[in-house]
């Protein structure tokens, strides 16, 4: 429920932010403008524009400012709340938006004619507003007299006027708490109640209010105010709040409240006793400058240190909070900025480097140090400038590396990481991003002189991709190493189908990125560079012949015809397949990410990391135990405003047709009829020589026979969590923040599973409906003790990615789930999942594994492709080495 | 005040629930055919005007009645429903390009009664098939959203109540005319659309009386957006408040380009959807090539797709499109409206709805 409260920022509000109004009164329009963009990059929903001030014409500023606003895209993207006390202000403000726009505020102040003149205007210009718990008695302060007024208000403007409700947001007042005088105690307590009993009494409004308002006792104690913000939230939002009004950087996440401190601000809000201010008072000072002196706070004794040790302290523990003031102190003592980072900063990082060599520390604190360097060297980069354009000195790097995802794969979160470490070790890393041709990687390369490429890649056809580039780089005579990564690479096929490729130059595989600097530094070394590289030429040929020699040892294969037979035979006579609840697709828009966050798996995002180990268990791990720990809070403070801001919308598609097996195919039809065939889906059939009893599965098989006339279902699904997240991934690298943007990839890739495993259960228990009593909680879905599976194209039990254009044309999933398939099958954003429903008992998950030519030559007729292009599709899954080279051998 | 009970318009809303109403097609490339000239335009009654008139196609109502009759005529002729009266550019906004500020509350009231006439010859002709006016109201040829100066992008050379003035005349006189509803069409600035949303509704407060309004945006290219950058739902957001008994599209693109923002529309509209798309792209010389089969075939499309209940033409179609469309839609149920979950929806150039929590926002029957 959380996860729907909007937060609307002040920082375009005069009466907010004192910076904006200086801007607006020496007429700085430009920067004004910049204060807007920022904040809507910053992913606020709706901005508050407020010119209520003495010193200025109000209504001039609010319609030019409105103006300019509406020739910026990347700031009217986003619906404008007009705010002011002045109502010939909003009506001149209603005139500028071509949006719908939100009023803020109206109220029974001046009486009911007034204020319905006011509101049927509002609605003519085509606005939502906000109504003040205000009448001509004043501004309401105990929850009866806030109800009162609002349900009044409502009264008025839905019976008199015809106001919509849901275009109603009420503003219930909130006070200063903890002033001093005693009647002002429970001012919180009323709002929350009047709150409570608004949202349950007055349909489909929304309540918002100014929440800064209830720390002002507290002006100058910005920590105490952080947490009163975050206190008066937490409650407020339990209570319903709907929306509110609060700088998104004054607030403390809510469980990271020093405990004596949210103690006796909970007891304040919560007016829980009678001393509750005298108590807080007490604490408060030592909480004004950061909270130094209380011993639950950070340890701040090594800002005594040195500076040089200070820069060390922060690059190792990853603290950004000094870094700047600390890199400027030793700007200052150093000759040139340069000697900053050559001299402190590469010491420390190189500090971080032997402690990452020695397991002492683990991937996500050595992204988190990266970030304290960024941050350094973008502070020290205008002066470096600067230097060099007066003395002609670069900065030396280790080595320059172009690294990229190949075509058609969209997966980044292991290359950004191998970026980052190697950006530690000082090698000059040009990344290129996702999806990028061959032409380009070795146009940069070119370009940039590099001494290094990497490559990167999660879905099978990336492999072939890969195998692309090393070719190509053999016919443009290129040298230089060329290194592989990802998912689904590994050392045998960088050994036996890509290194042939590349015979001037070396490719190399690197098992994961804390290997990445050891290999880099390995084959850029010039005194071992040769010795290295022939040492991996030499392995990889031992790999490439032990594999020609040993293609037959997993034995003999089964015939397709002797798989068929030991097909997995359901006893179908009896058996009723369950109906789904309706047939076609249905759509999920914006679905709720706190439904989602309940679901997360963990495990995998501790492999992200490359910490191996099992959720929970992993935090108390003996080794990684407490990189487990601070990446999990950190994680968990970030999905907190994932949710709360709404960085990501999960849209999702599911569908359910009628559909029989035809022997290895499960065939669609258009409707219960079966006389009009939708689609067909193409599946693939173990061929491992069964001697021990066990069939050999296909996906089919769990579909009942076109022959037995039962009427069977499949179903589809597509779910993604990914929009939203490149635009924040990209905020957070323009602030050098790596730590951030991998951390918001890796959380939005454990959204998409979410979202698949309970869309899963919704389709078990409502959707096809056949488990409705089903009560699972999360360790038992993890664990998939459930009936049905859902297995997707281009894993194991499936493994042809192409079967998933079918499932998209099937889910109109472009669409319905904004989810695109790039030309080797990559969904885009790359935080999606799709997928099949098979519903009977007896469906298990099972990997294919290899398969023969005959099965390939089978599957490609019935596909209507050519055997080559099944081969190519299938590369990974074949048991034999296809007839290579050009079209000639066809 | 009440919604005059006028039985075209119980009619109309009941033929909506019935079939797919056809609306006419392209007005301004069908004057084109008669090849009038400057003196064709003016004929005596502005012999003497002070400024060029050829290409006011709307003056045609006061000084050629009965081509632009015999236009109309052809339209229902063809099978169409719905008359859009000649008033594109009859606005004191519009008419200022030819210094005929004056005569727009003529040109407004004539049309609609020219329009009106013509409508009740062929309902009188078929009774069981009405047929009915739209006093349409054009964009005009300025926009309240974008500076035309480069240098200064917080200029504007009109404003919301210039805007807002102009279309509460114009709206008075169709009205006055006989028109059965307003149409506020070819919209591409929706800051102008909504200044004439809020004409229209002063103007029914200041008659007592209240007709139906129907809104139709133009998405200007293939980006998929108006020309000052709405997303077509964030355009229906923005014009809701109107609660028109339709909104939907019109101009600027062939139906085949126009497919997937009338689907969008469809998708999150709870009202009636129409759709009057140009016959295709223009060609290099700026004229219309696309055939009525073509334009038909993707209509019919739409039709069968659910997606639309009212159907036409703008630029470049002929009564030959309108009976191809007509045709292709006749037998085809209309969309189904569909019921939308009650929240706030605001727009900018982009939605944002706010979200619905099942658990603080209970359903309540009403």
């Amino acid at each position: 429920m959380i996860s729907t409260f909007v937060n609307i920022g002040e920082r375009t509000n005069v009466t907010g932010s004192a910076r904006f109004k200086k801007l607006i009164l020496d007429g700085d329009y430009e920067a004004a403008l910049a204060v807007a963009r920022q904040q809507v990059e910053s992913g606020a929903q709706i901005i508050d524009v407020n010119m209520d001030e003495g010193l200025l014409d109000s209504q001039a500023a609010m319609v030019r400012f409105l103006h300019l606003i509406a020739s910026e895209p990347d700031i009217s993207r986003v619906p404008v709340m007009i705010d002011s006390s002045k109502w010939p202000i909003i009506e001149a403000g209603l005139k500028c938006v071509q949006g719908k726009a939100i009023v803020n505020s109206i109220s029974m102040k001046e009486g009911e004619e007034a204020f319905l003149h006011q509101a049927k205007l509002v609605r003519r210009y085509g606005a939502a507003v906000v109504v003040m718990a205000f009448d001509e008695q004043g501004q309401a302060d105990t929850a009866e007299r806030k109800f009162k007024i609002c349900a009044r208000s409502y009264r008025l403007l839905t019976e008199k006027i015809n106001f919509p409700p849901e275009d109603i947001i009420f503003d219930p007042n909130i006070f200063a708490v903890a002033t001093g005088i005693e009647e002002h105690n429970n001012y919180a307590v009323e709002f929350f109640d009047a709150v409570r009993r608004i949202k349950a009494e007055l349909p489909f409004c929304r309540t918002s209010g100014g929440v800064s308002n209830v720390s002002f006792s507290f002006r100058g104690n910005n920590p105490v105010r952080e947490a009163m913000h975050a206190v008066f939230l937490y409650h407020a939002i339990r209570a319903g709040l709907d929306m509110g009004i609060v700088n998104a950087g004054q607030l403390m996440v809510y469980e990271e409240i020093p405990k004596p401190l949210l103690e006796r601000v909970e007891d304040v809000i919560l007016n829980r006793r009678p001393d509750a201010t005298e108590r807080l008072l007490e604490i408060a000072e030592e909480f004004r400058a950061g909270g130094g002196a209380q011993q639950e706070g950070p340890d701040l004794s090594w800002r005594e240190a040195e500076v040089e040790k200070r820069l060390e302290h922060a690059l190792v523990k990853g603290i950004t909070e000094f870094i700047l003031e600390d890199t400027e102190a030793a700007r200052q003592q150093a000759a040139r900025s340069l000697d900053v980072i050559e001299g402190p900063l590469m010491r420390g990082m190189n500090v971080v480097g032997d402690l990452f060599g020695a397991g002492k520390m683990f991937l996500p604190q050595v992204v988190k140090s990266a970030r304290v360097m960024k941050q350094a060297v973008a502070h020290l980069l205008p002066f470096m400038e600067q230097e060099r354009a007066d003395s002609g000195e670069a900065a030396k790097v280790n080595g320059k590396i172009i690294m990229a995802t190949v075509k058609g794969d969209v997966h980044d979160i292991g290359k950004n990481i191998v970026g980052v470490v190697l950006q530690c070790n000082n090698y000059d890393v040009v990344d290129l991003g996702v999806m990028t041709p061959v032409d380009r990687i070795l146009e940069a390369a070119r370009r940039e002189k590099a001494d290094i490429i990497g490559l990167s890649g999660l879905i099978t056809p990336s492999l072939d991709e890969m195998c692309t580039v090393a070719a190509e780089m053999e016919r443009q005579g290129f040298s230089i190493p060329l290194l592989i990564g990802g998912a689904t690479t590994s050392k045998i096929h960088t050994a036996v189908k890509i290194a042939p490729n590349y015979l001037k130059g070396q490719v190399v595989y690197v098992v994961d990125a804390s290997r990445a600097v050891s290999v880099v530094s390995d084959l850029l070394n010039e005194d071992l560079r040769a010795a290295n590289i022939e040492a991996v030429r030499l392995e990889y040929s031992d790999i490439a012949s032990r594999h020609a020699r040993g293609s037959g040892r997993e034995g003999r294969r089964a015939t397709l015809l002797e798989a068929r037979a030991n097909r997995l035979k359901l006893t179908w006579a009896g058996y009723q397949p369950p109906r789904p609840s309706f047939l076609g697709l249905k759509n999920f828009e914006d679905y709720d990410l706190a439904d989602l966050a309940a679901c997360i798996d963990w495990s995998p995002f501790f492999q992200s990391w490359e910490l191996t180990g099992t959720y929970p268990a992993i935090l108390q791990d003996k080794r990684v135990g407490e990189a487990a720990q601070n990446l999990f809070k950190d994680a968990q403070a970030m999905l907190k405003t994932v949710i709360m801001e709404s960085w990501i919308k999960p849209h999702a598609v599911i569908g359910f047709w009628p559909a029989n097996a035809i022997g290895d195919d499960i065939e669609l039809y258009t409707d219960d009829t079966r006389r009009e065939r939708l689609a067909i889906i193409h599946c693939l059939r173990q061929q491992m020589h069964r001697g021990d009893g066990k069939d050999n599965f296909c996906l089919a098989d769990y579909v009942a026979p076109k022959e037995t006339g039962i009427a069977d279902y499949i179903g589809g699904f597509a779910v993604t969590a990914g929009h939203g997240v490149e635009k924040i991934a990209a905020r957070f690298q323009v602030a050098h923040d790596d730590y951030s943007s991998i951390m918001v990839k890796a959380l939005a890739d454990r959204f998409a599973e979410a979202f698949a495993e309970h869309m899963h259960a919704q389709v078990r228990r409502v959707y096809w409906g056949y488990a409705p009593e089903e009560a699972l909680d999360n360790a038992a879905l993890i664990a998939e003790a459930y009936r049905g599976i859902r297995p997707a194209p281009g894993y194991p039990a499936c493994p042809d990615h192409t079967e998933k254009r079918a499932l998209f044309d099937l889910l109109k999933a472009e669409k319905n789930a904004g989810i695109d398939l790039t030309e080797n099958f990559a969904m885009m954003p790359a935080a999606s999942v799709s997928g099949y429903y098979f519903s009977h008992p007896g469906s298990r998950y099972f990997g294919v594994g290899r398969i023969d030519r005959d099965q390939v030559e089978d599957y490609a007729a019935r596909k209507g492709m050519s055997l080559r292009e099944a081969e190519r599709w299938l590369a990974s899954n074949l048991n034999y080495t296809p007839v290579a080279g050009g079209e000639a051998a066809e | 005040m009440i919604e005059v009970e006028n039985p075209r318009i119980v009619n109309l809303k009941q033929s909506l629930e019935k079939r797919i109403l056809v609306i006419d097609g392209g007005m301004g490339t069908m004057i084109q055919t008669y090849g009038l000239s400057e003196a064709g335009f003016r004929r005596a009654r502005f012999a003497g005007h002070n400024h060029d008139l050829r290409g006011n196609g709307d003056l045609l109502t006061l000084t050629q009645p009965q081509i632009i009759a015999e236009i109309h005529g052809q339209y229902l002729e063809a099978g169409a429903d719905i008359l859009l009266t000649n008033t594109f550019s009859s606005t004191v906004v519009a008419q200022a390009d030819y210094a005929l500020t004056d005569i727009v509350t003529e040109l407004n009231y004539e049309a609609a009664r020219l329009a009106r006439k013509v409508a009740d010859e062929f309902s009188a002709r078929t009774p069981d098939k009405m047929r009915w006016v739209a006093g349409a109201l054009g964009p005009t040829n300025r926009t309240a959203s974008i500076s035309p100066d480069v240098n200064d992008p917080g200029f504007r050379n009109i404003s919301f109540d210039e805007l807002r003035s102009a279309y509460g005349q114009a709206t008075a006189a169709l009205i006055d005319g006989g028109a059965d509803f307003i149409l506020i069409e070819t919209v591409f600035d929706t800051l102008n659309c909504k200044a004439a949303i809020f004409a229209v509704e002063e103007t029914f407060d200041a008659k007592g009386v209240r007709l139906p309004i129907m809104i139709s945006g133009t998405i200007t290219d293939l980006s998929g957006r108006t020309l000052t950058g709405q997303t077509p739902e964030a355009f229906w957001y923005s014009v809701r408040h109107a609660q028109p008994f339709a909104v939907g599209l019109n101009c600027a693109l062939g139906a085949e380009q126009m497919r997937p923002h009338i689907a969008e529309l469809a998708r999150v509209a709870d009202t009636a959807i129409s759709a009057y798309p140009n016959a295709g792209l223009p060609n290099g010389f700026g004229g219309y090539d696309e055939t009525p089969e073509t334009t038909a075939a993707h209509v019919g499309e739409w039709a069968r797709s659910g997606l639309i209940n009212l159907a036409g033409g703008c630029c470049g179609t002929t009564p030959a499109h309108i009976r191809a469309i007509a045709q292709a839609v006749a037998d085809v149920a209309p969309r189904k409206i569909p019921a939308r979950p009650k929240t706030m929806r605001l727009s900018g150039l982009e939605p944002f709805i706010f979200p619905i929590a099942s658990d603080t926002q209970p359903e309540f029957a009403r």
